[in-house]
C-alpha cells in the first residue's frame, strides 16, 4: 500500500493494464466513458487514487485533472486517502440502523485500535468507515471489508470477524 | 431558409411574442420582465440547477424554471404570484444558510446578485440556527482567487472553462453541502480567457486578484469603451474612481466578445494610469502655449512634404485629419504593428486575442497608410517627420535624425525627440471620444471615461487646429463632427455616424463580416 | 424460493425461483431450467410484437415509477438510423430494497437474456448493466456468465446464430446513491459526475451518448423471459388487487421483522398477510410500529394503515404512501421515529449530488435540524422550520431526491409527530431504546 509521501509514481497503464483498458475503450463510443473503469484500475493497482493517479487517468483518456478529481471525489468508493490493509466499511443506514449497526461501528473501532472513523490503527492495519446503504438490509447488519461483503454482523461476531482477516 | 414560426404567450399580463425554442426567461426579458436567475447566462450552455428562476406556468403541474423551458403558445406565466415568490425565498434563504454574510468585505459587494435578489425577494432574517459550513480562500492561479465560503455552487465557472474554453481544469469537487469549486495542482487557470470567470461568477466567490480590495463597486464610474489592445475590437466598460482607471470589465456584444475579454486586454490598462505624460505644448524645447506651439508646428510643415508615423491605435477621426494632412503636402503615412500570439477562445466563433496588437490597423489602413515593419525608411532629409503617438525603435530613432524638422503629437515624449520643432500634447484613447475599425471592418464607438492631464487635446482636434493654421478649411469641434467629415469623404464609411453606429458598432461598406 | 428462507406457500417464485439454487449460476444449469428460449424466439420476431407482447402483459417498472414497460420500448423508433442503447439500472441503493442483488447473484442469465430481449426490442445492438460498485459478488456473477453467454455465441455480432449483434456490457459504479436516477445513471456511464439531467430531453430522445435510450430495472429486464415464455396473458392474470398492476414482485424485508429477506408474490398481496404470515410478524415480545413499505423514500405508514393494504401500485397509493421500489423497511415499538427519520435525512444529505439549490443546503439543513431534535435541543419552532424546508424541497428540483428527504421528515412528522414533541419537551430520550437485534 502506497503511503501518502511522494514517491516518483509509476505509471498503471503498461503491459497488461493497458491492454485492458483498450480492451474497455471498445465497448463505449467515447474514451471518456471509460473514465470509471479506468479509475477503479488505478486503485485496483495502487490501493487508493493519488493525485498522480488521477493525472495519469486524465492523460490517457484526453481529459484534465481537475475534471478527473471532479469526478473521482464525487463517487465515494474511489479513496483519496491510503487506508488500513483491511478497509472496514459497515452500514449504518436506517434499516441497519434498526438492528444496531451503530453498536457494530463501535465494536469495529474497540477491537481495531482504530479509536475514531476514518483513522488508520497504528499497526497499518484497519481503517474503519461508515458507509450509507450496501444493498443488503436484510442481511443487517453487512459490513463490506475490501471488496468483500459480511452480513448479519453483530457486535459480538466482530472479534471473531477481525481473527479471520488475513 | 425557413423563418422560424414565433409563438404567442403572456408574461404577467403582458402580451409577448418570440421566435419558437426561445426559453421563458429570455422571453420575459424581451418584456422588460428580469426574472432572479444565477446559473443562467446567455452566453453558457443551461444548466437549471440554481432553480432560483422558477415561476409559474397555468396548467404546469408543478413551477418551471424558465431558463430550461421553451415557450409554448398560449403560455400564461407569472413571475410574481406568490407561489414562485415563496419558491424563490426559499432559494435565497437556502443560499444564505452557509454564507459568511461579510458583504462589508467582499469585492463583489455593490455587484452581487445575491445581495440584490435578497433586498429585493429574500427574507428579513434566516431561520438557520447551525454551525456554518467553513472553506479556506483558495488562489486559482492567474487572476482568479475562490472565496469558497460565498460561492453558490451555480457552476457558471465551471461550464465556462469547459464549454466556451474547452479547457476544464475546474470542477465541481466532492457533492451533497460539501461540495465546492476545485481544481488540480497543476490546473492553473492561466489560459488566455480564464479571467471570464471573475464576471461570470453572479458572487464574490471568484475574485480579481488585480482588483482585490482596491475599490467598492459603488464608487466606480462606469464608460463604455472598446479594448484597444487588439485589432479584435472587444467591447468593454472602463471603470474609473477619482480619475484613475481601476479595472475593464467586457461589454455584451454578441456581434463582437459576446461577454468576454481576454486576461491579457483586461490588464492592460495600468499604462493609462501613468503620470509621465506630455502636459504642455512645447516649440523648440520651450513650454508655450497652444497657438506658439501649432504656429511653429505650421511654419516647419508649410510647404514641405509630412511624413507621418502613426500608432495604429489611434481613432478613425485622428487618421483621417491626418491624411488630409499627408494629402495636402503629398507626403506619406506610415505604421508599424506589435505582434503577439493568436490566442482564440475556442466556444465563440471568431473572437480571439489577434495577432496584431493594436485597434485601428484596419482603419489606418483604409486611409492610405502603409504597414512597414521599419516604418521610417523611406523618410527623406526634405521631409518634415509628424511623430504620432508612437514610441521609436533603435533603428528609428537613427533614421529620424535625417528629417528636416520633427513634430511630435502625443502622450509621452520620447527621449531622443527633444530638438522638436512642435510638442502636442494628445489625450489618450480613454481620455478622448473616438472609434475604431476592427479586423472584420466594425467601426465602434468609445466614449471618454477620464479627464486628461494638462492641456492635452484629443489629436483630430489638434489637427484641425493645425489644418486650419495651413489654410485648410477644416473647422470641427466634437468626435462626431469629425467622425460625420470622414464619413462623407470616405466611400468605405458611407452612411455611418455616432447615432448609427450607437454602443455596439456597424460594419463598414464591403467589409467581410467573419473570417 | 423466498431468499434467504424457504419459500412460503403463498408466494408466488418466478423471479426468486432459483434463489440459492447454486446450479442456477451457470449457462449450462440455466438453459436446463429453460433459459435463453426467450431470447431464441425474440429474436426471430419482429422487434414491435416483442414490444407489444410486453405491453399486454401489464408489466410496469419495477425500479420505483411504475411506468409501463412496453409503453416506455414503444417510445424508441427501430431503425431510425441511430445508435440506440439499453441501460440496465442495477445500481440498487435505495435503503431498504435489495432483490436486485439477489436476481444477479443467484440467476444472472435470467438478466442477460432479459437484456438481450430488450435491446432488441428496442432496435439497441449494446446494453449496458450498471451496476453498484458495491456489489463486487453480483459483478463477479454477472461479468462470469457474460463470459460464458458470449463463448457460446449467445450475445456478440451473431446472436443466437441469427446474424444480429447484440452486446452486453456490465460497468460498474463507484459509491452513488444518485446513480440510480435514470439521467445520473447515464452521466456516471458516460464518465461524468452522476449529476441528474434536466428533462425534456427524454431518454428515449436523447439518452446515452446522446443517442435514444431506454433504462430499465433489473427486476423489470428479468420478468421479460417469463412473459415471452408464458404468455402475456399468463403474466396478466397474476392479479389480486387493481388490474392496473400485474404480474409477480419481488419485496424486499428488513428492519424489526422475524424473517427479513426477499419475497416474492403476486400483485394485489394483502400487506397485512404478508408482514405477519409469510415475514413471521414482529420479533418476540415486540409490536410493530411503522412500516415504510417501498425503499425510504416513500411516505412512512401506520400500522393501521399498513395492514388496510393491498400490495400494488395503487393499493400503496390508497393507503398513502407507494410501492416504490419494493423495499419494506419496518420498525417495531422500541424504534424512534425520530431517531430512524433524522438518519434517513442523513442518507440524503449525504447522497445528494449537489446540484440544486434546495436539495445541496436543504437536505443537509434538515439534518441538523434533525439530529438537533433528536439529541434532545430542539425546539417546537424547528417543527415548523421542518415543515417550510420539506415545503420548499419539494416539486422543485431537477429529480426527485430532495422530495424523498421531505417525504421522510413530513410523513414522518405528520404520524410519529408526539414522538417529535416529547423529545422537546424532554419527557424522552431517543437514543436509550434499541430494538433487540
Amino acid at each position: 500500500m502506497s503511503g501518502h509521501t511522494d514517491a516518483p509514481y509509476e505509471p498503471v497503464f503498461v503491459g497488461k493494464r493497458r491492454a485492458e483498458l483498450d480492451e474497455l475503450l471498445t465497448r463505449y463510443p467515447t474514451k471518456q466513458a471509460a473514465l470509471l473503469p479506468a479509475l477503479w484500475i488505478v486503485q485496483e493497482e495502487r490501493g487508493w487514487l493519488p493525485e498522480a493517479g488521477m493525472t495519469e487517468v486524465a492523460a490517457v483518456l484526453g481529459l484534465t485533472a481537475a475534471y478527473v478529481k471532479g469526478v473521482v471525489t464525487f463517487y465515494t468508493m474511489y479513496k483519496q486517502h491510503p487506508t488500513g490493509t483491511h478497509f472496514i466499511q459497515v452500514c449504518t443506514t436506517s434499516p441497519c440502523l434498526c438492528a444496531g449497526a451503530d453498536k457494530v461501528v463501535d465494536a469495529f473501532l474497540e477491537h481495531t485500535g482504530c479509536k475514531e472513523l476514518g483513522l488508520t490503527s497504528p499497526d497499518g492495519k484497519y481503517t474503519v468507515i461508515e458507509v450509507e446503504c450496501l444493498g443488503a438490509c436484510g442481511f443487517a447488519t453487512p459490513v463490506q471489508i475490501n471488496l468483500d461483503y459480511v452480513e448479519n454482523v453483530t457486535p459480538e461476531k466482530v472479534p471473531t470477524i477481525l481473527a479471520g482477516l488475513k | 431558409m425557413a423563418e422560424t414560426p414565433m409563438v404567442n404567450l403572456t408574461i404577467e399580463g403582458l402580451a409577448v411574442q418570440v421566435a419558437a425554442g426561445t426559453t421563458i426567461l429570455e422571453a420575459a426579458k424581451t418584456a422588460g420582465v428580469l426574472i432572479p436567475h444565477y446559473c443562467y447566462h446567455p452566453s453558457l450552455p443551461v444548466a437549471g440547477v440554481c432553480r432560483m428562476c422558477l415561476v409559474e406556468v397555468e396548467k404546469a403541474p408543478k413551477l418551471l424554471p424558465s431558463c430550461a423551458t421553451t415557450v409554448a403558445e398560449g403560455q400564461v406565466v407569472h413571475v410574481y404570484s406568490e407561489q414562485a415568490l415563496e419558491a424563490r425565498k426559499g432559494v435565497l434563504e437556502l443560499l444564505l444558510i452557509n454564507h459568511p454574510l461579510d458583504c462589508p468585505i467582499c469585492d463583489q459587494s455593490g455587484e452581487c446578485e445575491l445581495q440584490d435578489y435578497t433586498f429585493a425577494e429574500g427574507r428579513q432574517d434566516s431561520r438557520y440556527r447551525e454551525p456554518k459550513r467553513f472553506d479556506p480562500v483558495e488562489d486559482f492561479g492567474g487572476d482568479v482567487m475562490y472565496v469558497g465560503n460565498r460561492c453558490i455552487l451555480c457552476t457558471r465557472c465551471v461550464r465556462f472553462m469547459e464549454d466556451v474554453h474547452k479547457d476544464p481544469v475546474i470542477e465541481v469537487q466532492d457533492r451533497g453541502d460539501r461540495a465546492r469549486i476545485g481544481k488540480a495542482p497543476d490546473n492553473d487557470l492561466t489560459q488566455a480567457w480564464a479571467a471570464n470567470v471573475v464576471d461570470l461568477c453572479p458572487v464574490g466567490a471568484l475574485l480579481s486578484k488585480d482588483f482585490l480590495n482596491k475599490a467598492r463597486a459603488w464608487e466606480l464610474d462606469r464608460t463604455a469603451s472598446v479594448c484597444n489592445g487588439c485589432s479584435q475590437g472587444c467591447n468593454i466598460v472602463v471603470e474609473t474612481r477619482d480619475n484613475v482607471i481601476m479595472r475593464y470589465k467586457p461589454r455584451a456584444n454578441d456581434d463582437v466578445n459576446k461577454h468576454f475579454m481576454c486576461d491579457e486586454g483586461r490588464l492592460n490598462y495600468a499604462w493609462l494610469n501613468r503620470p509621465d505624460r506630455i502636459t504642455w505644448p512645447q516649440a523648440a524645447g520651450a513650454v508655450t502655449g497652444w497657438e506658439g506651439a501649432l504656429a511653429s508646428a505650421a511654419t516647419a510643415l508649410k510647404g514641405k512634404k509630412a511624413y507621418v508615423v502613426v500608432n495604429p491605435s489611434l481613432s478613425n477621426e485622428t487618421l483621417y485629419a491626418l491624411k488630409q494632412l499627408i494629402a495636402k503636402s503629398g507626403g506619406a503615412g506610415y505604421f508599424s504593428v506589435v505582434q503577439g500570439p493568436e490566442a482564440p477562445l475556442p466556444g465563440v466563433a471568431d473572437l480571439a486575442v489577434r495577432a496584431d496588437r493594436a485597434a485601428n490597423a484596419t482603419g489606418a489602413e483604409l486611409l492610405g497608410f502603409t504597414r512597414s515593419a521599419s516604418p521610417l525608411a523611406k523618410l527623406t532629409a526634405s521631409d518634415v517627420l509628424v511623430l504620432v503617438d508612437v514610441q521609436l525603435s533603435d533603428a528609428d530613432k537613427a533614421a529620424a535624425a535625417k528629417a528636416a524638422a520633427v513634430v511630435v503629437i502625443g502622450t509621452a515624449l520620447p527621449q531622443e525627440i527633444a530638438g522638436a520643432a512642435a510638442v502636442l500634447p494628445m489625450t489618450n484613447y480613454v481620455e478622448e471620444d473616438g472609434t475604431f475599425t476592427n479586423l472584420r471592418g466594425r467601426v465602434q464607438r468609445y466614449l471618454q471615461a477620464k479627464a486628461t492631464t494638462g492641456a492635452a487635446r484629443p489629436a483630430w482636434y489638434i489637427l484641425s487646429d493645425l489644418l486650419s493654421a495651413l489654410g485648410e478649411k477644416s473647422e470641427y469641434f466634437t468626435a462626431s463632427a469629425a467622425f460625420d467629415a470622414l464619413a462623407k469623404a470616405e466611400p468605405a464609411f458611407a452612411g455611418l455616424s455616432y447615432d448609427t453606429l450607437g454602443l455596439r458598432g456597424a460594419t463598414i461598406q464591403g467589409a467581410q463580416v467573419t473570417a | 424460493m423466498g431468499y434467504p428462507h424457504k419459500s412460503h406457500p403463498r408466494e408466488t417464485p418466478v423471479l426468486s425461483k432459483h434463489f440459492g439454487d447454486p446450479d442456477a449460476i451457470s449457462l449450462d444449469g440455466w438453459k436446463k431450467r429453460g433459459g435463453y428460449k426467450a431470447l431464441e424466439q425474440a429474436l426471430n420476431m419482429e422487434p414491435s410484437a416483442i414490444v407489444d407482447i410486453v405491453k399486454a402483459s401489464g408489466l410496469r417498472g419495477r425500479g420505483g415509477a411504475g411506468f409501463p414497460t412496453g409503453v416506455k420500448w414503444s417510445f424508441m423508433r427501430p431503425g431510425d438510423g441511430k445508435p440506440h442503447y439499453l441501460c440496465c439500472n442495477a445500481d440498487e441503493s435505495e435503503p431498504g430494497t435489495f432483490k436486485d442483488r439477489e436476481i444477479m447473484r443467484w440467476t444472472p442469465h435470467a438478466l442477460i437474456e432479459g437484456c438481450a430481449v430488450g435491446a432488441y426490442a428496442i432496435g439497441a445492438e449494446t446494453a449496458y448493466i450498471y451496476i453498484r460498485g458495491e456489489f463486487t459478488e453480483p459483478i463477479q456473477r454477472m461479468e462470469a456468465a457474460l463470459k460464458e453467454a458470449y463463448a457460446a455465441g449467445i450475445l456478440g455480432n451473431n446472436a443466437m446464430g441469427t446474424g444480429k449483434r447484440v452486446d452486453v456490457y456490465v460497468h460498474k459504479g463507484a459509491g452513488a446513491y444518485i446513480c440510480g436516477e435514470e439521467t445520473a445513471l447515464m452521466n456516471s456511464l458516460e464518465g461524468k459526475r452522476g449529476n441528474p439531467r434536466i428533462k425534456p430531453p427524454f431518454p428515449a430522445v436523447s439518452g446515452l451518448f446522446g443517442q435514444p435510450t431506454t433504462i430499465n430495472n433489473v427486476e423489470t429486464l428479468a420478468a421479460v423471459p417469463h412473459i415471452l415464455n408464458n404468455g402475456a396473458e399468463w403474466y396478466k392474470a397474476m392479479c389480486l388487487g387493481s388490474p392496473k398492476s400485474t404480474g409477480s414482485k419481488l419485496f424486499s424485508v428488513c428492519g424489526n421483522i422475524s424473517k427479513p429477506g426477499n419475497y416474492e408474490i403476486t400483485m394485489g398481496f394483502p400487506f397485512k398477510d404478508f408482514l405477519y404470515d409469510l415475514c413471521g410478524g414482529p420479533t418476540q415480545g415486540r409490536k410493530f410500529k411503522a412500516v415504510i413499505p417501498g425503499g425510504c423514500s416513500v411516505p412512512i405508514q401506520t400500522m393501521e394503515e399498513a395492514e388496510a393494504t393491498l400490495m400494488d401500485y395503487e393499493g400503496f397509493v390508497a393507503q398513502g404512501t407507494m410501492l416504490g421500489s419494493g423495499g419494506v423497511i419496518v420498525f417495531d415499538d422500541a424504534q424512534s421515529i425520530p431517531r430512524q427519520m433524522a438518519r434517513l435525512a442523513r442518507f440524503y444529505a449525504h447522497e445528494s449530488c449537489a446540484q440544486c439549490t434546495q436539495c445541496r443546503e436543504g437536505t443537509a439543513w434538515t439534518t441538523k435540524i434533525m439530529e438537533r431534535i433528536v439529541a434532545g435541543q430542539g425546539t417546537f419552532e424547528d417543527l415548523d422550520t421542518l415543515l417550510e424546508l420539506a415545503d420548499n424541497m419539494t416539486g422543485k428540483t431537477i429529480c426527485v431526491l430532495s422530495d424523498s428527504c421531505a417525504t421522510v421528515v413530513t410523513s414522518g412528522l405528520q404520524k410519529f409527530r408526539h414522538e417529535f414533541e416529547a423529545l422537546i419537551t424532554g419527557r424522552r430520550s431517543s437514543t436509550v431504546p434499541m430494538a433487540v437485534a
